[in-house]
């Protein structure tokens, strides 16, 4: 072979004398190991390459994983009530006492009153080392509401006490309400999102697959919902439901409202996608070979589309977790003795108790953490949906 | 232009016909009605309501007759400025209201204003040092700025203000200026609460700004046109304003659209967190009074300014667009 001239040379005509094999693409590629894999493997592979997107994929697993034992987990009921213990601050976990490790333990408190302020000043007492205990017998609760059970991941010492969080205004432990709302508020964004995609799936699919009229009154109902800002609009409705609703048909209705308004993003995405997929060559052929419309439906269409769905139904679910925090912590949706993270909030709508008693606005950490995992998890599912790309 | 403009008003009448239609119902759903409320709790009082009143008031704003009539009557009221009645404040609802409006609005402006002033360099910035630390940096603050809600931040806000510096934010303007007449020095007054507010709801869509923007400007700048330009030797700064940012332009216009209704929606709820004198607060006390006239006249404000704002930007991309423009006539 010969080289190419030295650099600023003249470059002649120059051709290759390499040996040339016209086929040598080809043998290549029959050579390579054929590609067995899935299309779900590939796309969990996609997946697995975006870091954030599985952390936050296992720390929403986890998350869920609390809601399901939420009372095993929480180390008092979301009602105990400690009336010596009023807007207690958090304690602060330790290790080691005057150098000799002790494992986890907090210290014991002592109240007083402070007479000119009229505030209660609690003082650790380091002479008292109070240790956790682990798989102990606490505040008896009913699991899932029907099995009586009174056993805890972890509990105060015996006759002392435990507030990793800080109490609130009738001396309730922050931390095991925050375990428990998290029930309320984590599940209301899914099935939220459930009915949306339900109602999504159907009316972009009918606006999609019929065309003509009814497409348009249904773009038209979309175009119109989606310009009415949504937090007013779900605040309306959500003061109509009467005051004299049970908890539960209250929780039933603000899932209603949320899914109710949510559906147009993932309509116009089923739409579009609907559009799209029947051009494609593979549906054609399917049509030619003689498939029924029902089967490249079920087979071609949804499969082809199903992917980008649930990306962006995850991406919608944050949404749905703050239009219940908002408007619970308005005063406008669920209501005490329910528990969510809004409920919570409302405890830290004043700013003079907030500045006195900044421990309240704790609940407002797992609601970021979680919107920021939704986001992150839907961002990686949404690269994974087109996995080829 | 003058028939796109035209064309572009007439598809918001059927939009606007719609809304309407949906918030006449949700001033129809709660069960019952404000005057019977109102008569059960004079009774709960003790006293006697003043039921001719009650029924004179009743057919004035035509209780009386059936639910279209009714709405008839509700849009053509509102066509002459008639909002209907606050039947807790006893008063007409465009008096009740006053020029908590305005302020709605400007809020609302300054909120899309900051929002663009902000978003654009970072976006671009984002855009041109891709992967960079400055890229990552900003990336993070953005997506914080998404998670945290509007409401979560003003109360932050409140409570560091309270904790730093001893002072309470909140309000629109001194106390010394509430109802008072404009003028220049409530001008200047509201000018000075004006930012805190803006800031606030302004994070959310600026961090979602600079992210679409973020990946617009990217797929643009990977255009051919644009290596053929830095293959021809062009200043990076003139490849970079001749084409692709004219092109990020136009979105950024037409993206008003989809921040606008999040911008009001955050209004209305740092409004009630940080007690500013717009519509946010009186929205949410009719609501839990079922003042339900007042609080349809609220919505329905709320939406058409939302829907105006859309026509806005549409009509300044159809100046800066020719494309548009001609599509807009070709589908005539």
């Amino acid at each position: 072979m010969t080289g190419l001239p030295p650099p600023g040379a003249p470059l002649g005509h120059y051709v290759s004398d390499a040996p040339f094999d016209p086929l040598a693409a080809e043998r290549a590629a029959e050579a390579a190991p054929a590609v067995a894999a899935t299309q779900g493997q590939v796309m969990w592979w996609k997946f697995r390459r975006h870091r954030l997107a599985v952390i936050s994929g296992l720390f929403l697993i986890a998350m869920y994983l609390v809601v399901a034992f939420a009372e095993f987990l929480a180390p008092s009921t979301v009602d105990t009530r400690n009336v010596e213990r009023i807007y207690a601050p958090p304690q602060a976990l330790h290790l080691f006492d005057k150098g000799q490790f002790v494992g986890p333990f907090v210290y014991g408190r002592d109240m007083t009153l402070d007479l000119d302020t009229l505030r209660r000043v609690y003082t650790d007492d380091t002479s008292r080392v109070e240790p956790l205990r682990f798989f102990c017998h606490g505040a008896a609760y009913r699991m899932w509401g029907l099995i009586p059970a009174d056993l805890h991941l972890f509990c105060p010492a015996n006759g002392g006490e435990l507030f990793l969080l800080g109490s609130d205004r009738l001396g309730r432990d922050v931390l095991s309400r925050i375990i428990h709302g998290a029930r309320i508020s984590l599940t209301i964004g899914i099935l939220g999102v459930t009915m949306s995609f339900a109602l999504g799936l159907i009316l972009g699919g009918i606006a999609g697959y019929h065309g003509g009229w009814i497409d348009l009154v249904i773009q038209r109902v979309i175009e119109v919902l989606q310009s009415i800002p949504t937090i007013p609009l779900w605040m309306a409705l959500a003061a109509i439901m009467p005051v004299t609703w049970s908890p539960i048909v209250v929780y039933a209705g603000i899932t209603v409202i949320l899914g109710l308004l949510d559906w147009t993003g993932l309509a116009r995405a089923v739409r579009s996608k609907l559009l799209a997929l029947r051009e494609e060559d593979y549906v054609l052929a399917a049509q030619i070979m003689g498939a029924r419309p029902r089967r490249i439906i079920a087979r071609h269409l949804i499969p082809g589309f199903m992917s980008h769905l649930i990306a962006s139904a995850t991406l919608t679910i944050p949404g749905m977790i703050l239009g219940e925090t908002a408007l619970s912590f308005l005063g406008l949706g669920l209501r005490p003795p329910v528990t969510s993270w809004g409920i919570l909030l409302t405890e830290a709508r004043n700013v003079s108790t907030l500045a006195l008693y900044p421990w309240l606005l704790l609940p407002a950490v797992p609601v970021v953490l979680v919107i920021l995992a939704f986001n992150f998890l839907g961002d990686g599912l949404r690269d994974a949906a087109d996995p080829l790309r | 232009m003058i028939r796109y403009i035209l064309w572009r008003l007439a598809v918001m009448v059927p939009t606007l016909i719609l809304i309407s239609m949906l918030v006449f119902t949700i001033i129809k759903l709660p069960p019952g009605d404000y005057f019977e409320s109102y008569v059960q709790e004079m009774r709960a009082l003790g006293e006697t309501a003043d039921l001719q009143e009650i029924e004179e008031m009743k057919a004035r704003y035509g209780f009386d007759k059936p639910v279209p009539v009714q709405y008839l009557h509700w849009v053509g009221g509102m066509l002459h400025g008639d909002f209907g009645y606050s039947f807790e404040y006893r008063m007409p609802v465009s008096e009740v209201v006053g020029d908590r409006m305005w302020l709605t609005v400007l809020v609302s402006m300054a909120t899309i204003i900051v929002t663009w002033v902000i978003a654009f360099p970072i976006g671009i910035y984002s855009a041109t040092h891709q992967y960079s630390w400055g890229d990552y940096g900003l990336t993070f603050v953005g997506l914080l700025g998404l998670a945290i809600p509007n409401f979560l931040l003003a109360l932050i806000m409140m409570y560091f203000a309270n904790i730093w510096f001893g002072i309470s934010i909140g309000h629109l303007m001194d106390r010394a200026y509430l109802n008072q007449p404009m003028s220049w020095d409530k001008a200047k007054s509201i000018l000075e609460h004006l930012w805190i507010p803006v800031l606030i709801i302004g994070t959310g869509g600026t961090a979602g700004m600079v992210r679409r923007l973020r990946s617009n400007l990217l797929d643009e700048l990977e255009k051919p046109y644009v290596v053929t330009a830095r293959a021809k030797g062009l200043a990076p700064g003139r490849v970079l304003m001749k084409y692709p940012l004219r092109m990020a332009l136009n979105f950024f216009i037409s993206d008003i659209g989809s921040i606008l209704p999040q911008v009001v929606s955050g209004a209305e709820i740092t409004a009630i967190v940080l007690s500013l004198e717009t519509t946010g607060p009186l929205l949410i006390r009719a609501l839990q009074g079922q003042d339900m006239y007042l609080a349809g006249s609220f919505l329905m404000f709320l939406a058409f300014l939302t829907v105006i704002g859309v026509l806005i930007s549409d009509i300044a991309l159809a100046l800066l667009d020719p494309r548009i423009r001609l599509e807009g006539r070709a589908a005539k």
